[in-house]
């Protein structure tokens, strides 16, 4: 099994994590009530999805 | 390699997760919907689906397999009487999943794994959206304005509770109540028909 022969330096870490970003959910607008919902997800203040009441509030989480 | 071999192990071992998969198939049939996680509600789809087919046909044989897998004489005989006579007329699909947003704790996907028959707010507006276009082809607007309220009626005695909120909401806005009650009754069938394949773009869609 192959070994790394040095330690990574904390530059190396570091320049190597540069490119660790985090990435902003798309958004979109509840047809029903307005809220921000993530896209392809049940309105979780109204229960509505794609235009229709798929669940009872309550059980939206 | 692991080239092509995409079944979900759902980190079990095989006896593991058939127990699983079977637990949940059960809750699944007891009640109708259940609350899981993305991954597993997508593994508990391939696994029930092909069960509930089976129920289609009762005979000994069938439901002696549907046990094997099962293991639940509750869970068989719910599956055989009440949900095999829903699904009758659905060639599959029988299940919906419903994304509800990320798990506090762990941020796992979370969704609602449901019997597709059993929705009975999404069965009362389905039937309003499919009346109007299969009289005239109307396309997209109609959905909510004009769909007549005799077909939200015949629903609600058919089916013993529909989610109330859906149903009065529309029926305040309808005005053409009148007319619509005199062509409720015979266009019954063929709403039935593009109830069936509004459905199944929707299956696509997702
Ligand atoms: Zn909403």
């Amino acid at each position: 099994m192959a070994h790394p022969k040095h330690k990574t330096s904390k530059s190396r870490r570091d320049k190597r994590r540069t490119h660790y970003k985090a990435v902003a959910p798309t958004l979109a607008t509840c047809s029903n009530c307005g809220t921000t919902v993530k896209y392809h997800t049940v309105c979780p203040e109204c229960g509505y999805y794609r235009g229709k009441q798929v669940i009872e509030k309550e059980i939206a989480v | 390699m692991r080239h092509n071999k995409k079944f979900n192990h759902l980190g079990r071992k095989s006896a593991h997760r058939k127990a699983m998969l079977a637990n949940m198939a059960n809750s699944l049939i007891e009640h109708k919907r259940i609350t899981t996680t993305v991954a597993k509600a997508k593994a508990l789809r391939m696994y029930v689906e092909p069960l509930i087919t089976k129920a289609k046909d009762d005979t000994t044989h069938s439901r002696r397999v549907v046990f094997s897998y099962l293991q639940n004489k509750d869970a068989v005989s719910e599956l055989f009487r009440d949900v095999a006579a829903k699904v009758a007329d659905r060639p599959g699909g029988y299940t919906r999943i419903l994304k509800t947003g990320n798990r506090i704790g762990d941020n796992a996907e979370m969704c609602i794994i449901e019997l597709v028959d059993y929705n009975e707010a999404m069965l009362a507006a389905k039937e309003e959206a499919a009346k109007p276009k299969s009289r005239r082809s109307r396309r997209g607007g109609a959905k909510k304005s004009d769909a007549p309220v005799a077909e939200t009626k015949v629903a609600k005695t058919k089916e013993e509770a529909p989610k109330a909120a859906v149903v009065e909401e529309t029926k305040v806005e309808e005005a053409p109540a009148a007319e619509a009650e005199v062509k409720a009754e015979e266009p019954k069938a063929e709403a039935e028909s593009t109830e069936e394949a509004a459905d199944e773009e929707e299956k696509k869609e997702e």
